[in-house]
């Protein structure tokens, strides 16, 4: 598998961050290195396995169906970056 | 060129519970911005999801009013992409195991029945509202919504026309609100609909490019937007051109569809099972337990209105649109066991007009099923009249003599004459005076048979049996 | 005092020779005066911390008192805790002062322990040297040219610089155990669901887990006691009877068959650690312990399957930091988009993203099935090596760590190298397995090596009995760099 700078770019445009071209070849580098080592796991037969997604082989608990929170909008809204009139600021929203 | 329409509907309703999916808070409409999102809503740094089980239930009964496949296990997956209404950064949701599968709807299409099958039904969250007005330049973010618990209910592409569509669409929404998974508030945004439309040329076996029509919050608009989109794409195609697969939005004001986004600027949503979420297995027994508790669906009560009441599938399909309708329809009917016909007539006529005028539900209709029960025996006896009926309902509506039919039949004379004295007695004086028109009748001119009809009821001030005049009538003209 | 162990603390508080407030302000002072030298510390809060150590000595006087009251406790940066800056040692959360309570400060809380300070660590818990905190690197006792570990790296050298008496830490691929061998202390990593995840920031959510570090397996058996327990709030919290930890500490270890994982003992391992080991085997067949040869196949697999799944959950994970409700947001910024992508790239270090773009790029399109299926699929092996490998031994022992500490700089630019710290670590964290690290003596430069030990799911007593029996007949545990 070869990784080329615009799949760096791809990847970092899905992430939402912002990457420089410098960054970009940076990050390839080093990326390549550790896609190599994580392309040995291919040799292994897996073809009988199931994927394993949790630790414990454990089935979802359910919540009963309560209202158990009350409003408490200023404590959460004491750590936000920008707010007014309850909402919660951010550079205008196109659909 | 004759051109088949494709229509398939993926429905996302907001299922009844108290709180959250995912979370304690309260999902009540109408709070002010952001005071009902807690420490999970809002996506706070180290928050988990607790499913809510009463958000199961519901997807489960779904599954089983429309004979369905209940997935246990199913697997709650993360669609991940950025947007200010969506505060984790991904929206939890189903992908490759959904808790519902198959399972299909009859639809009725003016006498004509038709299936509409399910591909699937899924449990996800909702997610906030983007509010646009200004604030310095800048969109407000309330994340009450965020977290509300949807069923997307996904159609395989079985319909052919836009009036299939809102068919199945008001279909659906009469099924989710009588199994009382969904309020069915569409202003609200509890149902909402997107199409998927494509056409071919008729008689093609393969699908065409599909665009997908987002948001659709009333049948009205459904049934334009796929008009409007099914009508611009057969112009695409027979300019030569081609149909790209992409999102596309309803403009209610201009009536058209626009373009949202194509299909490659689509996001790569990167699904993955969530780690947070363990598989969710639903028991056999709870299952049981769901399928004793629900009501008797529409379609068993269709079926049962037209082969055991004689009804026609029309008026089946209308009684049974709201399961507080036929329940009207039932209690009314179990006063006049043998009247079925006509309690259709009235639920379907004068009850569902007088609601529809008034805007309100047959919940709170003020006359009860007794009430109307009283008035259609008196049609019935040959009392009153139909005519006479209509006016007696009226004054019921209103609530005049506490709504007692007998007394209100009383206090307006709208007794008819039924005594066959007394009209045998008008019919002959109508003959003696219009010995022209007897003369007409005989001659063969039928239509003088009606003129001579309403002179009888003129003279009897309207009270007259039209039956019986009728047959008077025939009795002494032949004679 | 500062050597003393949690029970001595415990007696001395209980007979009211000293008070917890008089206890926590010896502590401060001792941060005070040496934290400039560690950089152990991301945030002290003496109102805070003062504010607890009264209730709990209330609570002495009140008789309400358990093992732990009033005594202070070093609380990794990652754990929310309600009233105090927590930054995950990063930028994008370094004005973040949390609304409310993780569920293992809660427990704390309930118990009137003190919080004595919020401890530095790698951002977002991605890294194994404590370089990667946007606060700094943190510096070992044993050497401040050599790194701590990590990413529990402030947590471990607080306990080994005798600035707490204990703290708490969190693992991931061997976040807990390789900080704990680098700066000489013991710390367990707990079976997956026995402590709850609920206000532990996430990082890779099917393999965090919280632990604790101390100077002991005995304060570890006290420690877990109060951390573990069934939470409603986190669904992968697993409900089970509440257990005494500290129950089999004195049980011999006659008898005992402890498996020797023969690929962790092939190559890999320098020399000095080697040796270490050795003698600690040693060590444990004078306790009556017999060694067993067992193999675990799969486990070389681990670092590549950890370093596909660790970033794909983590990536999904850090999503929520955007700016919007919390954390950090650009200064200047044109659109929306811009706005994200500028507070994105502002808030997060290098290797945090590094790690984001791995997981973005494993669960994109087209690459999903060749990494992120393949990568669980080979985990399900890896875990049943581990379980055929219990059927022929009751604990598995082997190195924590390859090395001893290395330099702060040494790794920093190979971002290969330094994954490979975790190579011994990794693979119970996939298989969801307790797993602890006991300090054995030294290595190289003289600095600590530490010892691994490996419990089937669910034993941690056992575990800590084993550990236990080890501390009694030797004093590594209780040397101290100051």
């Amino acid at each position: 598998m070869t990784l080329s700078v615009n799949d760096v770019k791809r990847i970092a445009d899905l992430a939402y961050i912002e990457i420089n071209e410098h960054e970009a070849q940076a990050t390839l580098g080093q990326l390549t290195d550790i896609f190599d080592l994580i392309e040995t796991m291919q040799a292994v037969d897996t073809s009988t396995v199931e994927p394993m997604s949790h630790a414990q082989d454990v089935v979802q608990r359910l919540r009963e169906d309560k209202v158990t929170e009350s409003d408490q909008r200023d404590l959460y809204q004491s750590v936000a970056p920008q707010v007014e009139a309850g909402l919660y600021l951010v550079p205008k929203v196109i659909e | 060129m004759q051109w088949e329409i494709v229509i398939g509907i993926e429905t996302h309703a907001q299922l009844t519970t108290q709180s959250k999916i995912f979370s304690g808070s309260s999902i009540a409409y109408g709070a002010m911005p952001n005071t009902q999102t807690n420490a999970v809503d809002l996506a706070l740094p180290g928050v988990l999801p607790v499913l809510n089980q009463g958000a199961v239930e519901r997807a489960v009964k779904l599954g089983l009013a429309v004979g369905a496949k209940i997935n246990s296990p199913s697997i709650f997956a993360r669609k991940n992409y950025f947007y200010p209404d969506l505060p984790k950064g991904y929206q939890i949701s189903q992908y490759e195991l959904p808790i519902v599968e198959g399972g299909s709807i009859k639809i009725q299409i003016g006498e004509t029945e038709k299936t509409v099958h399910l591909t699937r039904a899924h449990l996800e969250e909702d997610a906030g509202k983007s509010l646009h007005e200004d604030f310095q330049g800048m969109s407000g973010i309330d994340l009450n919504r965020a977290g509300t618990p949807l069923l997307e209910i996904v159609t395989e592409p079985d319909m052919r026309s836009s009036a299939e569509a809102v068919a199945y669409a008001k279909t659906l929404h009469s099924l989710v609100c009588w199994i009382g998974i969904c309020d069915g508030n569409m202003q609200e945004g509890s149902f909402r609909c997107d199409a998927n439309v494509s056409v071919r040329p008729k008689g093609s076996e393969t699908l065409g490019t599909r665009c997908e029509i987002k948001n659709l919050n009333s049948f009205r608009f459904l049934e334009k937007a796929i008009d409007f989109e099914a009508r611009r794409q057969i112009e695409v195609l027979e300019d030569g051109g081609s149909i790209r697969q992409e999102t596309r939005l309803y403009d209610a004001n201009k009536d058209e569809t626009r373009t949202m986004r194509s299909k490659e600027d689509a996001n790569d949503y990167r699904y993955f099972p969530d780690p947070d979420l363990l598989p969710l297995e639903i028991a056999d027994s709870w299952i049981d337990q769901l399928k004793d508790s629900l009501p008797e669906l529409p379609e068993a009560r269709r079926a049962r209105y037209i082969t055991d009441l004689g009804l026609s599938a029309y008026d089946a399909a209308v009684l049974t649109s709201a399961r507080e309708i036929a329940d009207y329809f039932e209690n009314l009917l179990e006063l006049l066991p043998d009247q079925a016909k006509l309690c259709a007539n009235w639920v379907m006529g004068e009850i569902s007009g007088r609601l529809n005028k008034e805007a309100i539900e047959i919940t709170a209709c003020p006359i009860t099923p007794a009430q109307l029960a009283a008035l259609l025996s008196r049609i019935n006896d040959g009392t009153i009249s139909g005519k006479a009926a209509k006016t007696v309902f009226e004054s019921m509506w209103q609530g005049e003599l506490e709504r007692n039919a007998d007394a209100i039949i009383d206090a307006k004379g709208l007794k008819q004459i039924s005594d066959d004295g007394a009209i045998e007695q008008l019919v002959d004086e109508v003959l003696a005076a219009n010995a022209q028109q007897v003369a007409d009748y005989r001659s063969g001119k039928e239509k003088a048979f009606n003129s001579l009809v309403g002179q009888v009821m003129k003279a009897a001030k309207g009270k007259a049996n039209p039956a019986q005049v009728n047959a008077m009538l025939k009795k002494k003209l032949s004679a | 005092m500062f050597n003393a162990s949690l029970k001595q603390l415990s007696t001395q508080l209980a007979e009211k020779k000293i008070s917890s407030v008089e206890l926590t302000k010896a502590f401060l002072q001792r941060i005070e005066a040496r934290n400039t030298e560690y950089n152990a510390f991301i945030t002290v809060n003496e109102e805070l911390s003062l504010a607890q150590a009264q209730v709990a000595d209330q609570m002495i006087a009140a008789g309400q008192a358990s093992q732990l009251t009033g005594i202070p406790i070093a609380q990794k940066d990652i754990f929310c805790a309600k009233g105090w800056l927590t930054t995950c040692g990063s930028k994008m959360l370094s004005n973040f002062v949390s609304p409310y309570d993780a569920n293992v400060i809660e427990r704390f809380n309930q118990i009137g322990a003190v919080n004595i300070g919020k401890t530095n660590m790698d951002e977002f818990a991605m890294g194994s040297s404590n370089e990667t905190s946007y606060y700094g690197p943190v510096r070992n006792p044993w050497d401040v040219e050599a790194v701590p570990g990590g990413s529990s790296g402030g947590s471990a050298s607080a306990v080994a610089a005798r600035l707490a008496p204990a703290a708490t830490g969190t693992d991931t691929g061997g976040s807990i155990r390789q900080p704990a061998a680098l700066c000489g202390i013991s710390g367990i990593k707990p079976t997956y669901g026995l402590v709850s995840r609920y206000g532990m920031i996430a990082f890779a959510s099917s393999l965090d887990q919280g632990g604790p570090m101390a100077k002991s397996a005995e304060d570890l058996a006290l420690m877990l006691g109060v951390m573990t327990g069934f939470d409603a709030r986190d669904s992968t919290s697993l409900q089970r009877e509440t257990e005494d930890y500290t129950r089999d500490l004195e049980k011999p270890l006659s008898g005992l068959r402890i498996g020797l994982p023969k690929e962790y003992f092939a190559k890999g391992m320098s020399k000095d650690v080697e040796c270490a080991v050795e003698q600690a085997l040693d060590e444990y067949r004078k306790l009556g312990a017999e060694m067993v040869e067992v193999s675990l196949p799969n486990s070389q697999l681990s670092i590549p399957v950890y370093y596909v799944l660790a970033p794909a959950e983590a990536s999904s994970n850090l999503s929520r930091f955007d700016g919007v409700r919390y954390g950090h947001r650009a200064k200047s910024y044109g659109d929306l988009n811009d706005m994200y992508r500028k507070s994105r790239a502002e808030g997060f270090g290098a290797e945090v993203k590094r790690r984001i773009l791995i997981g973005t790029y494993v669960l994109s399109h087209g690459y999903y099935d060749a990494y992120y299926i393949k990568a669980q699929k080979v985990r399900r092996l890896i875990t049943q090596d581990f379980v055929d490998a219990f059927k022929q031994c009751d604990i598995m022992m082997g190195p924590t760590s390859p090395t001893v500490a290395f330099n702060i700089g040494e790794k920093s630019s190979d971002p290969i190298q330094m994954y490979l710290s975790d190579i011994y670590t990794s693979a119970a964290s996939l298989a969801g397995l307790p797993g602890m690290s006991i300090p054995i003596g030294f290595g190289d430069k003289n600095r600590p090596v530490g010892l691994h030990i490996i419990g089937n799911y669910f034993t941690e007593a056992k575990m800590l009995n084993v550990a236990h029996q080890y501390q009694l007949v030797t004093d590594w545990h209780q040397r101290s760099p100051v």
